[in-house]
């Protein structure tokens, strides 16, 4: 979707603030929130990468622009435990779980914590599946306007690439958020020249690399 | 939040408040919400923060730890982990091997993925590396323009800027621009690169290693790579220079 997200190259932000010696966590509400969105995905059950940041991006955009980064993820977690059908919204409203409801046993206790952080979950599949491009080729990333969740950045829509390396096949993104299966197809690096991207104003010798899915790309 | 100056409010109401739709958080006069002034002085991009987020939070927690779908110790676990143990020290320990074991640095670039894992630092958001090598010639910059993607067992969670709007819009058209507010300008002679995290390659940069450091030991080099040096945003400093954080 065409969501405030997608934020390359828009201007007028303002300068980027570094904070010098930054905790991790800025407030103690913050780390608990990160803390149950990692656990409650971890315990298995309908939901993925895709669809975490499909819900992202769709809360109001004036909300996502003025909510901080853990605000954005205290809005969605409500929403993802009831998705997950781990709550029901009954039990969101009162605040208690529902009368006569049986209690679950947590499937991850601390001692589990320093293996499931440790522990890779690839987006990389496995599978043979035909590469449509290869290192060297030109490309044009498409002209498309998905209303639903894309990886593909608005201001390399259209533009001119080359492709630097065959990532290997990966989770379609576009499909997974919304639960529509995988669609595992071959992800690439592509190089986009800065005066392809941003005009004549850009210096003719700096790039952007984006990894692109083979459905985001057409053929010279 | 220390400063929450509202009336104190139950449970049910908060989470009413947090109802599954995102509409209820418009709905929300942020108006009411006073902002946050955090005694530490940070200005990360919170305007008006809601007062009763730190409410809201905890008492999904309680309704989820009642159903027993998740284990307080294990949510003091995993904060635990990436407040103390995943951080960027892991990445420096990462380049700093790079650095003084040619061999080491060749299988880095080769199969980042597994020459990290070498080290014990593996994990979510780090499945596929890819390490970025800069040199005189060429400085590789990270972004994630859509989201937040940052290499998590190298550099642990991302800071507040890496995040925020002005870093994710700029980086790509701006990327001089970005780097100068940093401290860091570029001749025009040196090629910036600039990679927008669009998929889930996660993305680490080899930093150069700075003059004047032959003496120093693995150690020593480890304590002079900075988190910003590995995003991309600085240059690791020799020693008398000092760091950055």
């Amino acid at each position: 979707m065409n969501g405030v997200h997608d934020m390359g190259g828009m201007q007028g932000m303002g300068p980027v603030v570094h904070e010098k010696d930054e905790p991790v966590f800025h407030e103690a509400w913050e780390s608990r929130v990160y803390a149950l969105t990692r656990l409650v995905r971890a315990g298995g059950g309908r939901w993925n990468i895709d669809a975490g940041r499909y819900e992202i991006e769709r809360l109001p955009p004036a909300e996502y622009l003025r909510m901080s980064y853990y605000e954005r993820w205290a809005a969605r977690l409500p929403i993802q435990v009831v998705k997950m059908g781990l709550v029901t919204q009954a039990e969101i409203e009162s605040g208690t779980p529902a009368s006569g409801s049986a209690k679950a046993t947590p499937q991850l206790t601390a001692l589990r914590v320093p293996a499931m952080v440790a522990t890779r979950v690839s987006t990389k599949r496995d599978v043979r599946v035909k590469a449509t491009f290869r290192r060297g080729q030109r490309v044009r990333a498409r002209n498309m306007h998905p209303p639903g969740h894309t990886r593909l950045p608005r201001y390399a829509r259209g533009k001119l690439g080359t492709v630097v390396a065959d990532r290997g096949v990966f989770v379609f993104p576009d499909t997974n958020a919304e639960f529509l299966g995988e669609k595992p197809q071959h992800l690439y690096s592509v190089r986009f020249t800065a005066r392809e991207l941003w005009g004549d104003r850009a210096s003719t010798r700096d790039s952007v690399y984006l990894d692109l899915w083979d459905d985001y790309l057409e053929r010279v | 939040m220390g400063n929450d100056k509202k009336p104190p409010v139950g449970r049910r109401g908060f989470l009413k408040d947090a109802a599954a739709t995102a509409a209820a958080f418009v709905a929300e006069p942020s108006a009411a919400h006073g902002h946050a002034h955090h005694d530490h002085g940070h200005d990360h991009q919170h305007q008006a923060v809601p007062s009763d987020v730190a409410l809201r939070v905890k008492a999904l927690e309680s309704l989820l730890v009642e159903k027993g779908l998740v284990d307080r110790a294990a949510l003091d676990a995993v904060v635990d982990s990436y407040e103390t143990k995943i951080g960027p020290r892991n990445g420096a320990r990462v380049v700093a091997r790079a650095w003084v074991d040619p061999a080491y640095k060749k299988r880095l670039l080769a199969d980042p993925t597994a020459a990290i894992a070498e080290l014990g630092y593996s994990g979510g958001q780090g499945e596929d590396m890819v390490v970025l090598e800069n040199s005189p010639k060429i400085h590789n910059l990270v972004v994630c323009t859509l989201c937040s993607c940052y290499p998590w067992p190298v550099l642990g969670l991302p800071p507040v800027w890496y995040k925020s709007a002005p870093y994710r819009s700029r980086a790509v058209i701006d990327p001089r621009g970005v780097l100068q507010e940093f401290g860091l300008e570029l001749p025009e002679n040196v090629e910036v690169r600039v990679w927008d995290s669009t998929a889930e390659i996660r993305y680490l940069v080899l930093p150069e290693r700075p003059p004047g450091t032959d003496h120093l030991s693995e150690d020593a080099l480890a304590a002079l790579v900075t988190r910003d040096s590995m995003i991309g945003v600085t240059k690791v400093s020799p020693p008398q220079a000092g760091g950055r954080a």
